[in-house]
């Protein structure tokens, strides 16, 4: 009986993958445990084994093809006695993103979908007054944004540095950090031991002392850990040495749910460290802001809490060609105008936001989208002047509801846009349990796009 | 605490002894005082007095060189005056007013002086562990050749963070001197009852950090110890651990009820190990200076604290306006 190979998923956040080389050609006996091919994503290449024995009959997809989207056929694997030939493949042909790449179709070029398997909603920003007119831009993941901000900001002072666990000689467990320790070498870019109590403190230390730590966690759940170090002592010296001291610290790291990894692997810190002052918060959406608020946050002098987000390292936006491009703290980026309703989110609730404005076009309702950027400061001013326009005002946050962003955000209008809202504010947050690990527990634990789309037709009556 | 092993005739000199003298005083008699402005109602909060172990941060002050950083607990009164800290703007930080260390925006727990390379002052027990080997990660970094003295409590031996902090600082040659200072008792609970290790400075060789037990009584052992850890770390060799065997005199903190150790024991080594007389004794019986000599030094000590109160009473409180300044850069 012939059985198909599909495309592996080799991390619970993968989509899609490149095919890069296979390591057996038609006709070659394998047995379990041999390697068949090498996968490749933008995190990670990793050798694909065979699960059972039995001889190659037909390879469906070609070395080297990019876009493989997980679970795809990629190879037919015959029983002694049966001939590839006979073999229907026709449906998994449906689900292939190519045919061959042999084949002069153009579309093999590029990935495979028009619309990559992640993408998020992307309207052209509607202003962005750190960008001159005319700027090139060019096509960026998160991911590369990032790096390259780090990079920038330590050819342009030594006393910058990353550390962290697997920063270095990994490239990074999200390979954010990749090609970091080539340029800069193992002084700058420095692998810890899993200690994140102590080599928070120690950065924190080091801040103290003169230099410009970036510290990365792999995830903020490991930073609990290290929350005392945070906010007792990075957040607080300044104001108890009666401002002798600085702490320039930038803490980074992915934060809130990525996909299945349960209740310790899956919370948002927003609300959390947006509480503590003497810290900054930056959560970033897109790349141009994640590169343009990272270099801000590595050259200033407080210290900086980064939320960042698995689910957004991959994904490709653009980003201003700039020499030195740098966005401010506290400065809310409106994503699209609107007339009947403000949509207020962050982070990666921003796909939850720009996702809803989209269908709620279709029904004729006009969202205004704001990306707040940055937290602590929060730039609550064009929350409020864009809600003295619309009259109503939904938020969304993948975090609890408890304290949440968006809470606060519902009190700032009440005390200060009250006679101009029509409606009372929604926030539509994550559910208020730990994180299930089942698929379709896990769906609706977080925040939805019907859930903002539902709460937008509250607010407008319609 | 060990017998005292400073040998009776001491290969120093009369100025390094009367200094000693001086800077030891110079602390109990602030901390004296610290405790008078407590009950009256001019100092709040927490206060944690150094009285009885001087000598630790005395004699590794004189093993220190310019350049040199330190941090350590909330226990800081003595670790400030010793690095030359002014005992005007540490009182008048005490007393919460404009013209301390803080601008009264810290308190007794949370001082701080760019000058003097005093990094605190920090209230979380063990927290400043990580923070000094954080700085010293600085100067190897930097390559300045500075060494940082990190200051702990036997209490702060049991945490989490310090061991962490032990394996990185070991693993990239951090030049940081572990100074704990064993003064028997965190708060009310004596090491017997936190711990089975037989002494809390072997901890380091599980890392492959060298270190000693030190009489933290006396400011001569301790001066030898602290050259010797300076050296080690000065030539790249990574951290050093010194286990000051100490003892606090005073209560935890100013509402220490102290029923957790009898009153003769405290009287005992007052009477038999304390190191300002002990001190004393080898000034007189080396004949390097007099009754006369030393009362003069009492008496200028006790004005330059008097000094220090007044000027931490007159002190204005800070403006309102401070609340809201030195959050951010």
């Amino acid at each position: 009986m012939a059985t198909e190979i599909l495309m592996p998923a080799l991390s619970p956040t993968m989509e899609e993958g490149t095919l890069a080389k296979w390591l057996v050609k038609e006709g070659d006996e394998v047995k379990s445990g041999d390697i068949l091919a090498e996968i490749e994503t933008d995190k990670a290449t990793m050798e694909f084994e065979a699960v059972d024995e039995g001889t190659v009959g037909k390879i469906l997809i070609d070395e080297g093809t990019e876009g493989v989207k997980v679970n795809t056929p990629i190879a037919v694997m015959v029983e002694e006695g049966e001939r590839a030939e006979d073999i229907d493949t026709s449906a998994s042909k449906d689900s292939a993103p190519a045919d061959d790449t042999s084949d002069k179709d153009t579309d093999t070029a590029k990935p495979m979908s028009a619309q990559p398997a992640a993408a998020m909603p992307e309207p052209e920003p509607v202003e962005d007054p750190e960008v001159p007119e005319g700027t090139e831009m060019k096509t960026q993941t998160v991911r590369e944004a990032l790096r390259d901000a780090m990079a920038e900001e330590m050819r342009g002072d030594d006393t910058v540095f990353l550390m962290g666990e697997e920063v270095a000689e990994y490239q990074g467990a999200y390979k954010v950090s990749q090609g970091l320790l080539d340029e800069f070498g193992a002084k700058r870019v420095i692998d810890t031991p899993i200690t994140e109590h102590g080599f928070t403190g120690v950065a924190t230390g080091a801040a103290m002392g003169g230099l410009r730590p970036i510290v990365e966690f792999m995830t903020w759940n490991f930073a609990m850990q290290a929350i005392d170090q945070i906010i007792n002592t990075a957040a607080k010296t300044r104001y108890m040495s009666g401002g002798q001291m600085s702490v320039p610290v930038v803490f980074r790291g992915a934060n809130g749910a990525a996909a299945r990894v349960g209740a310790q692997h899956s919370q948002d810190y927003a609300a959390w460290y947006a509480q503590i002052p003497g810290l900054h918060v930056a959560m970033p959406y897109s790349a141009a802001d994640a590169k343009g608020l990272l270099k801000t946050a590595i050259r200033g002098d407080t210290p900086v809490v980064f939320l960042e987000n698995e689910l957004l390292y991959g994904q490709s936006f653009e980003v201003p060609d700039l020499d030195d491009y740098t966005v401010p703290f506290g400065k809310a980026r409106i994503w699209q105008k609107g007339d009947d309703v403000t949509l207020v989110s962050f982070g990666i609730g921003m796909k939850y936001a720009l996702e809803a404005a989209e269908k709620l076009a279709e029904d004729g309702i006009s969202a205004e989208v704001i990306d707040l950027r940055t937290l602590r400061p929060m730039d609550t001013k064009t929350v409020i002047e864009s809600v003295k326009k619309t009259n109503r005002c939904v938020t969304v946050e993948e975090g609890w509801p408890v304290s949440s962003i968006g809470g606060t955000i519902s009190s700032v209008l009440m005390q200060q846009a009250f006679d101009y809202l029509d409606a009372p504010v929604i926030t539509c947050t994550g559910k208020d349990v730990p994180m299930p690990y089942a698929a379709n527990l896990e769906k609706h634990a977080l925040v939805t796009t019907d859930e903002v789309i539902e709460a937008v037709k509250t607010v407008t009556y319609k | 605490m060990p017998a005292a092993k400073s040998p009776k005739k001491p290969n120093t000199s009369k100025e390094e002894l009367l200094k000693y003298y001086r800077e030891m005083l110079l602390i109990r008699r602030f901390e004296e005082k610290a405790g008078q402005l407590y009950g009256m109602g001019l100092i709040g909060g927490f206060c944690h007095l150094y009285i009885g172990q001087e000598a630790v941060v005395v004699g590794l002050e004189a093993a220190a060189s310019e350049g040199d950083k330190r941090v350590t607990s909330y226990r800081d009164h003595g670790h400030m005056l010793a690095c030359g800290m002014d005992p005007k703007g540490v009182m008048a930080e005490l007393t919460g007013r404009e013209g301390g260390y803080s601008k009264g925006k810290g308190g007794s727990m949370h001082m701080f002086s760019t000058e003097k390379h005093f990094y605190g002052g920090h209230g979380i027990v063990g927290a400043q562990v990580p923070i000094g080997a954080g700085l010293a990660f600085a100067d190897r970094y930097l390559e300045t050749g500075g060494v940082t003295f990190t200051y702990f409590g036997d209490g702060a031996a049991n945490q989490g963070q310090v061991y962490e902090t032990y394996n990185m600082a070991e693993l990239w040659d951090l030049p940081v001197v572990f100074v704990i200072e064993n003064n028997q008792y965190a708060m009310g609970t004596s090491v017997q009852r936190s711990t089975k290790s037989p002494s809390l400075w072997e901890r380091g060789a599980a890392y492959g950090i060298e270190g000693e037990e030190v009489d933290g009584m006396d400011v001569l052992a301790v001066k030898a110890a602290g050259e010797k850890a300076v050296k080690h770390c000065r030539a790249g060799k990574g951290p050093y651990i010194l286990e000051m065997k100490t003892y606090r005199y005073r209560g935890h903190s100013m509402s220490d009820p102290a029923k957790y150790r009898t009153r003769e024991e405290v009287q005992k080594i007052r009477e038999e190990r304390d190191a300002i007389e002990h001190v004393r004794e080898l000034l007189l019986q080396g004949k390097h200076a007099g009754e006369d000599e030393l009362k003069a030094i009492d008496k200028e000590t006790k004005d330059i604290v008097n000094a220090a109160a007044e000027f931490a009473r007159e002190s204005p409180e800070p403006s309102l306006d401070e609340l809201w300044t030195e959050i951010y850069a």
